[in-house]
């Protein structure tokens, strides 16, 4: 900067801030080294993973079969049949988990949000809530199965997985829906009010659809996340090499639960190749429930941030 | 109560007009409260179910439920088991998960809110959050097939270097095998990466901007900033973020199913032992859970599992407080 002024208008003195001693110097710039590389280290594992599904399942998910067969009649060692029936049964058990879990976590959304706010119920469940996001997947699969399969009496099912998962999806729906809602200005809803509207024709009128597209990105992404869970299928139903459709009963496969049996159960080339194949499937199929979500929030009517 | 529930601000400007509409409001109101009793009465009755299937085992129990190294279900009529040795291998790596992810998390998290150019940020901080997309089962599989293998070396070095240490001294498994606690280690503290991140980065974005510019303006160079100012505001939720990623590796199943080797020996405390987690042990029996008796001794130990992490997510939860809502 003194390059461009005239000497008489410095300081006679320097300010006693402009001189950085050398020590000072060198730990701001191995603070700086330090914090980048720990960046950088996180990336590794992350590009490493990827690499190695995409080259070792590439081949899996481009064979004739793999989008439309299942792995009926398939030998261990042979090298055909698909991913079809494990696709169906990830995508069905989500979608009923989705079906329970979404109206039900808006519903406790609002109810923190509109009805709730601050009394000592919905701190209670907002503690609930926190806690519910932590419980380990295995937990909650073996909860339903004491409830569902050893009290009820239920068989092991598809359902019964679906339900495990609703227990896993229900805090993050409540959490983005909530972090919606509080975005949703005040001035909408008394505007809404001063018209005669009621309280419950404004919530759904007026504070949801503004809300909808942050809602909407919440939900794919709780499903995304509920869709890789491994823990309730490897308790809650059995394996089935075929197609299922009944939700209800009998064993039906899952991304997952193909991985892990090929795994563990098949050490053969072609099981691993499923195995790998499996795998890359299960992370397009997140990808894309992650790109809904994206596209959906980039719709959103209030801005985020 | 439901009525005293409704004296919000916005409430006061509501219409009271009687009949049909205020009967509208009723129901809507009560279904949105009862889905948030639901929500507080699905984790009492987690709790409430697994004790009562696991009280008849614990009674028909012969070893001595907290300290027995056994886990032996074949023969209902003779239960042996004590978690002893899940405890231990649990505690364990997931320890050694949070002290490999807790410093680069804060690194990274100090990265993305106070070094990266700033309309990078926002693509870095997803690059990370793309860790949390990737299902556990696939990061088992690269674990077990890429990972493990490849840490053989790192391993074998650290235990003739240092294998006096109890820590990296030889363990109930073979170290050549990739199949250890070391590995999955490694494995869950990648997992938990993200989660301690993005809370930690949530919490230093929120440092007042007058406590930064002030310390700027008393020409602190960027990290004598960030010291004293960032770290003291955000320490608290960094801890309380790392406390969420022990929960999460501690309730961690699949990927620690697939990359651990079993042993037939106890566990040694090191880091080269192979064995069970609580989660990886109940889901190994998934298919003996057809006598209830044998059940619920899995069922005992997914009790203590679940004690656990409550425990630690509440304390996690009170340390991070209203900051984040996450």
């Amino acid at each position: 900067m003194a390059t461009t002024e005239s000497i008489v208008n410095q300081p006679a003195t320097p300010t006693p801030f402009q001189h950085i001693s050398g020590s000072r110097k060198i730990k701001n710039a191995l603070a700086t080294a330090l914090v980048t590389v720990a960046f950088l280290i996180a990336l590794v594992p992350l590009g490493w993973l990827l690499v190695t599904v995409i080259t070792r399942g590439f081949d899996a998910i481009l064979s004739a079969n793999w989008w439309s067969h299942s792995l009926s009649g398939v030998m261990p060692d042979e090298f055909a049949g698909g991913v079809y029936h494990a696709l169906y049964g990830s995508i069905i058990q989500g979608l009923i988990c989705a079906v329970i879990a979404v109206p039900l976590g808006i519903f406790t959304a609002i109810y923190l949000v509109e009805y709730g706010a601050g009394g000592r119920l919905a701190r209670a469940v907002t503690f609930m809530v926190d806690i519910l996001s932590g419980v380990p997947s295995i937990v909650a699969a073996l909860f339903i199965f004491a409830l569902w399969i050893s009290v009820l009496g239920f068989p092991q099912s598809a359902f019964a997985v679906s339900l495990a998962l609703v227990l896993l999806m229900l805090p993050v729906v409540v959490r983005s829906t909530e972090e919606m809602l509080r975005l949703v200005p005040d001035e909408l809803r008394e505007a809404s009010y001063a018209l005669g509207v009621p309280k419950w024709k404004t919530i759904a009128r007026v504070v949801l659809p503004t809300a909808l597209s942050g809602m909407v990105t919440g939900v794919m992404l709780a499903l995304a996340r509920v869709l890789g869970e491994t823990a309730p299928v490897l308790i809650l139903v059995g394996y089935s090499r075929s197609i299922n459709f009944n939700v209800l009963e009998g064993n039906m496969a899952s991304l997952p639960l193909l991985i892990y049996n090929e795994l563990v159960s098949n050490p053969e080339a072609a099981g691993q190749l499923r195995a790998w194949g499996a795998a890359l499937t299960l992370i397009i199929v997140i990808m894309i429930l992650n790109l809904i979500a994206a596209a959906s929030s980039r719709f959103s009517a209030i801005k985020n941030k | 109560m439901i009525g005293a529930m409704n004296d919000n601000a916005t409430g006061t400007l509501e219409t009271r007009s009687r009949g049909s509409r205020r009967s509208a409001d009723l129901i809507f109101q009560g279904i949105s409260t009862g889905s948030g009793i639901f929500v507080v009465l699905a984790i009492v009755l987690i709790g409430v179910f697994l004790l009562i299937q696991s009280v008849p085992s614990l009674a028909a129990n012969n070893a001595n439920f907290l300290f027995s190294a056994q886990f032996s279900t074949t023969d209902a009529g003779n239960l042996r088991f004590g978690i002893r040795d899940l405890l231990l291998v649990t505690v364990l790596s997931s320890a050694f998960a949070l002290v490999i992810a807790m410093p680069i998390a804060l690194g990274i998290a100090l990265f993305l809110t106070q070094y990266a150019p700033t309309t990078l940020r926002r693509p870095f901080a997803y690059l990370i959050d793309v860790l949390a997309a990737v299902p556990s089962i696939v990061y088992g599989l690269w674990g077990l097939a890429v990972l493990g293998p490849a840490l053989v070396p790192v391993a074998e070095w650290l235990n003739a270097t240092f294998g006096w240490f109890p820590l990296f001294a030889n363990g109930n498994v073979s170290i050549g095998g990739g199949g250890t606690i070391f590995t999955a280690g490694i494995v869950l503290a990648v997992m938990i990466l993200p989660i301690i991140t993005s809370i930690t980065r949530e919490v230093f974005r929120q440092t007042p901007a007058d406590h930064i510019e002030g310390a700027l303006a008393l020409g602190a160079t960027k990290w004598e900033m960030i010291r004293a100012t960032v770290l003291p505001y955000g320490r608290s939720g960094y801890i309380g973020a790392s406390m969420l990623g022990l929960g999460r590796a501690l309730g961690e199943t699949v990927a620690v199913l697939i990359i651990l080797r079993t042993s037939t020996d106890p566990t040694t405390f090191s880091l080269f032992d192979g064995g069970y987690t609580f989660a990886s042990k109940i889901a190994s029996a998934a298919a003996e859970f057809n006598q209830p008796l044998p059940t619920g001794a899995y069922i005992a130990a997914g009790l203590v599992l679940f004690v656990l992490t409550f425990v630690v997510n509440a304390i996690a939860r009170s340390i991070v407080g209203g900051k984040v809502n996450r």
